[in-house]
């Protein structure tokens, strides 16, 4: 029993990035954005919210940095991808490898700590609420929400239509370009929001490339739950809960195997979300106007 | 037998060749590992030992901190051309840059710390690390009050498997009953750099019931003694004193004397008794051992740094023989 719930427990706090980034990539995509850039927003969500919670002492204004850093990373994948047309892989891995850069070298300049921000003082984290740290209900709760505003109100409904059939859009007089602006603004800030709490949450200051992949990860969980909240959700918490399984299993001598390898162990999350992609979940068809840009004459 | 004498020959001449280059006045230089110069580990200590040594004898020191993998040869190679001599590399991961470079530049001197080249012309300088770690683990086993201990490895490697070999046989000297947890972060070079990972792997053998928790894995590490702080646990850092960190909540550090092997590798460089081959610092040299400072000295008891002493003589003296891991890739524990 105790078991069990010392599972789920790490279940939710790995899970919390994920779902994050997950409706970040959900939100993008479903507005016809591509966006393999949310690892890159959450590394510099990370860096803003350590430094700033360490220079200041203040978490929240951490928080705030974070959310306008990866704000105004989702802006540039946006002026790309929207205004200039461009190919929205390219800029996603530019923002990428820009951040794991640039991070690194403003850390060394600002800090002189080998890259890395102070460590933070428990006043410079987030506190907990009923158990769990604060931000893991707000992103919880994003779940229900998002799929309300998705399939519920006129903005939503617009989002969506706007990654299937643009022109169509267009022609009932509503901007593509203005949608599609607020679908990466809002995956910025959720990968602020995420980025945030991997550094002053579940870590005490950042970590060169601290977010190891996570980003990818939620990437894959959303073609896994087939661009739909409540599958993605779902997603997020399998691998979540794969990842708290596989640590506990690590070193665990099991009958007639003896001790499971630790490769074997890391690689049982990819194998599954391989194997669930071919057999089980059926065909992931993403939205019909995601990755190209809109042009209005054609 | 014309053979033989030949190849001894060609010894003895390269042997000459390269002593006498090891003129009064050296250039040397210091390629840093990926953490940087001041990561307040593992690099800062391989600086503060160079800068003890430019104060002794007022010889300037370079250094490059590359940004990236690829950097390293290139940077050796530069070094190298412009006559800096010796030439020391910090961390494992230069071995096969090491090994590259300085097969190209046959007459300058190379030193390696943490690495094996076997090369005429460079030094390897490595640790002891189970030794140090075998004291880390007697500590650990003397505050736990639950008789669980955990390791918090980094990338899962023969030379982090000898940490935490050494801090099992430790623990087990004191209670031989002692449950010991041993956790690897990943097999890849991002297992460096995942405190949040190391973080929830110290929480799921905290929850299993260890109290003590010993991180050898670079900045993962800095996770571990989070989790461990805010769980009102103990931790034991490793590579330089790190007690500061967290106070009274650091038990010790492992630490290895990367700054003294420095020191000594530039110092022996600059009187021209230049060695190469493997050296290995032990607890005998000083290499090795356990930090005791204004940070833990609340948590060390009068019984435990006796029993550590103890154990420490007990090695030097050889009557204690702690297992290398490395030696035949086997744990006894």
């Amino acid at each position: 029993m105790n078991e069990l719930v010392s599972l789920l427990a790490a279940t939710v706090r790995v899970a919390v990035p994920l779902i994050l980034a997950g409706f970040a990539g959900l939100v993008s995509e479903r507005a016809g954005i591509v966006d393999i850039g949310l690892e890159g927003k959450m590394l510099a969500g990370a860096f803003a919210a350590a430094a700033i919670a360490a220079v200041t002492g203040n978490v929240w204004l951490g928080l705030l940095g974070a959310v306008a850093a990866a704000g105004v990373l989702g802006l540039v994948h946006g002026f790309v991808a929207i205004t200039q047309r461009g190919n929205q892989v390219v800029s996603g891995m530019a923002i990428n490898i820009l951040v794991s850069g640039l991070s690194m070298t403003l850390g060394l300049a600002w800090f002189a700590q080998g890259g890395r921000t102070p460590p933070l003082p428990p006043g410079a984290r987030f506190p907990e609420l009923f158990g769990q740290d604060v931000l893991v209900w707000p992103a919880f709760l994003l779940v229900p929400l998002g799929w309300w505003v998705l399939s519920h109100t006129s903005f939503g409904l617009r989002l969506r239509a706007v990654g299937e059939n643009p022109a169509a859009v267009d022609t009932a007089g509503v901007s593509v370009a203005r949608l599609r602006y607020a679908a990466v603004l809002i995956a910025g800030v959720l990968c602020g929001v995420a980025g945030a709490y991997i550094a002053t949450a579940q870590a005490a200051g950042f970590v060169r490339d601290m977010t190891g992949g996570r980003g990818y990860l939620a990437l894959a969980a959303v073609v896994l739950g087939k661009w739909r909240p409540f599958p993605t959700f779902a997603a997020c918490l399998l691998f979540a809960g794969l990842d708290a399984v596989a640590i506990r299993l690590q070193g665990v001598v099991v009958p007639w195997i003896g001790q499971v390898p630790v490769e074997f162990v890391q690689a049982v999350p990819y194998v599954m979300t391989v194997v669930l992609l071919a057999g089980f979940v059926g065909r992931a068809v993403p939205p019909r106007a995601a990755g190209t840009p809109y042009v209005k004459d054609r | 037998m014309l053979r033989t004498l030949a190849a001894a020959l060609l010894a003895a001449t390269a042997a000459l060749a390269l002593s006498p280059a090891q003129a009064a006045d050296i250039k040397p230089a210091i390629l840093f590992d990926n953490g940087g110069k001041f990561d307040k580990s593992f690099n800062e200590g391989v600086w503060n030992g160079a800068q003890a040594f430019s104060k002794a004898t007022g010889v300037e020191v370079r250094d490059f901190e590359p940004q990236n993998d690829s950097q390293r040869e290139q940077a050796l190679r530069t070094f190298a051309r412009r006559g800096n001599d010796p030439i020391l590399a910090v961390g494992f991961s230069q071995a096969s840059s090491v090994a590259a470079v300085a097969k190209d530049f046959p007459k300058t001197h190379f030193m390696i710390i943490d690495g094996v080249v076997d090369a005429p012309n460079v030094q390897s300088i490595l640790f002891h690390e189970e030794q140090g770690s075998y004291l880390a683990g007697v500590m650990a086993a003397m505050a736990s009050k639950t008789g669980k201990v955990g390791f918090v490895g980094g990338m899962d490697i023969p030379l982090i498997r000898r940490f935490a070999c050494g801090y099992a046989q430790g623990a087990k000297s004191v209670n031989p009953k002692e449950q010991v947890f041993e956790n690897m972060t990943g097999t890849t070079g991002a297992a460096w750099n995942d405190p949040v990972r190391g973080g929830e792997l110290a929480k799921s053998q905290m929850e299993q019931g260890a109290d003590v928790v010993f991180a050898a894995a670079g900045a993962t590490g800095l996770g571990v003694y989070q989790a461990a702080t805010d769980a009102g646990k103990l931790a034991i850092g490793v590579d330089s004193n790190q007690n500061y960190l967290h106070p009274g909540h650091m038990l010790t550090s492992m630490v290895k004397r990367v700054d003294i092997a420095t020191q000594k590798a530039f110092t022996d460089a600059k009187a021209g008794t230049f060695t190469p081959g493997i050296t290995v610092l032990g607890l005998k040299q000083g290499g090795v051992g356990v930090a005791i400072d204004q940070y833990n000295q609340s948590l060390v008891t009068p019984e435990m740094k006796a029993r550590v002493e103890q154990a420490a003589s007990d090695i030097k003296d050889g009557k204690v023989d702690v297992h290398d891991y490395m030696t035949d890739n086997k744990c006894p524990m």
